[in-house]
């Protein structure tokens, strides 16, 4: 039986057509996955993402054990601040990639919903030696992403707190439509936008306010189809698509989320010799010329030979072509160079480009 | 709901055939736009293509999916919907109309007798899940 977030009645009610997702109903869509996707880069739009796992570790050892756990810098983070990190295991594998907030008393680490499980386990089980309390905090809380180059002054109506002063990445304990809540100016969409995390108990309150003040913008809901076309333009990684255990962060693009030059994590030394010795194969940025659009599994090949595979594919709303993110063989990795996607329609002409595949994002 | 014309006849991957003589206009019906969603390109068939009942004739890409067209009888590609190359999204929009796929001379009457009519077409929709 799949589960419901706090806001299930409200989106049935707007039109919000249901899929069963990481063990949740959740919206695939309501008026349509492009007018959805235009929305969002264009005005605003708010995605329900109280599906994704929150964690609470607090205690004396707290920053220790994260350090310890996560490939990025911990000790980095001011007061409020937000940091994306991914979480590997030993052999260099990606378990997932996290965000990880600082706040007063506790780091508040947010989960991939259909990892959430399995990284708390893991999380527990690292634990040991460590004098910390991993507190879930999934099911006391709601979350909801509000994205968009309008978010700022929508959200604004509801809260006498000045949001343009919060930085990108950072956050603030605010009172907005008179619930205390944190906020940070996060997405996983490329468009300036924020993230609010609330008691669940709220969620019908704060779904109504942010409907009635962004009226004048057309607020809409968004579903799971523009959020994956939305962060797959800007090529953000999709854990269970484009990393996995299976993949290493070096290879996937996110070495800038390793730091070597902090102390001792778990898979550093595996790391730092994929690094030195440069990884096998990188994921790169596929663009269709022509038509035809990549699905994942497509194979991508070069002169006959086969060099890898398409881990995320799809019709580009923005460029109104396909895309596609994909693991390909060192030595043919640079942009610019021509490749070739077997796809269901036949080989589709594709060139390796530099992320992102949309560049006019309000927030890179 | 779908919705689901009298007057057509139905396969079971989801083409409407709409009969006049001997031709037999095809399309894709309502409750197969809405699960494909957001539909961005179609490879029609050719005009003359001898095709034969449950041949893949075309593809339909929408923005998260891809599918195959079936033909639901047998016969001769006579003509196809050229507007659907510059505007695909018609299919999403008037399915039964506008959005037609393709038009063929169809070769066995026997096999439009055995497609379904709209209310069999009904009752395998809500039998098979959806």
């Amino acid at each position: 039986m799949d589960k419901k977030t706090p806001f299930y009645d409200k989106i049935v009610a707007a039109g919000g057509r249901m899929v069963p997702f990481a063990g949740y109903q959740m919206p695939v869509q309501f008026e349509g996955l492009m007018a959805e996707h235009q929305k969002v880069r264009e005005s605003v739009g708010v995605f329900d993402v109280s599906h994704m796992g929150r964690v609470e570790v607090k205690g004396k050892d707290a920053l220790a054990f994260l350090n310890h756990l996560v490939t990025n810098d911990v000790a980095t983070l001011e007061m409020h601040q937000a940091l994306y990190t991914p979480m590997c295991y030993p052999s260099g594998g990606i378990v997932d990639d996290l965000l990880i907030y600082r706040l007063p008393d506790h780091y508040f680490v947010v989960i991939n919903a259909a990892n959430n499980e399995k990284d708390q386990v893991w999380m527990r089980e690292q634990a040991a030696g460590f004098n910390v309390e991993i507190i879930d905090r999934t099911d006391a809380m709601a979350q909801l992403a509000v994205q968009g180059p309008k978010a700022e002054q929508v959200l604004q109506r509801l809260t006498s707190d000045d949001l343009a002063s919060i930085g990108f990445y950072h956050g603030l304990e605010t009172e907005l439509a008179g619930v205390k809540m944190f906020i940070s100016r996060t997405g996983y969409t490329g468009e300036d936008g924020f993230e609010l995390y609330f008691p669940a108990e709220k969620a019908n309150l704060i779904w109504d306010k942010l409907f009635e003040v962004g009226a004048e913008e057309g607020i809409a809901p968004i579903g799971l189809g523009a959020r994956d076309t939305l962060r797959l333009e800007m090529k953000y990684a999709l854990y269970g698509n484009d990393i996995d255990k299976r993949t290493n962060p070096i290879e996937a693009g996110l070495g800038w989320v390793v730091k070597f030059d902090k102390p001792d994590f778990i898979a550093r030394d595996v790391l730092l010799k994929v690094k030195e010795e440069k990884p096998s194969r990188r994921l790169v940025c596929l663009e269709v010329q022509g038509s035809g659009i990549p699905r994942p599994h497509d194979v991508i090949v070069a002169d006959g030979e086969e060099l890898g595979q398409v881990t995320s594919g799809t019709f580009s709303p923005s460029l109104r072509k396909g895309i596609a993110l994909g693991y390909v063989r060192s030595g043919y990795t640079k942009s610019g160079t021509e490749l070739k996607i077997r796809t269901h329609r036949g080989e589709v002409a594709v060139v390796i480009v530099k992320p992102p595949f949309y560049k006019e994002a309000s927030h890179k | 709901m779908a919705n689901v014309p009298e007057e057509l006849k139905y396969s079971k991957t989801h083409e409407w055939v709409r009969l006049e003589g001997s031709a037999a206009t095809i399309g894709i019906t309502d409750f197969a736009q809405g699960e494909l969603s957001d539909i961005v390109m179609v490879e029609l068939p050719k005009v003359g293509r001898e095709v034969k009942i449950e041949d893949s004739i075309g593809v339909i890409e929408a923005v998260k999916a891809v599918s195959d067209l079936y033909s639901p009888v047998s016969g001769k590609v006579v003509e196809v919907n050229d507007a659907l190359s510059a505007s695909p999204e018609t299919i999403n929009s008037d399915p039964y109309g506008e959005g037609w796929i393709a038009k063929l001379e169809f070769a066995d009457p026997g096999e439009v007798e055995k497609l379904m009519d709209a209310a069999a077409y009904k009752e395998f929709l809500a039998t098979e899940g959806h």
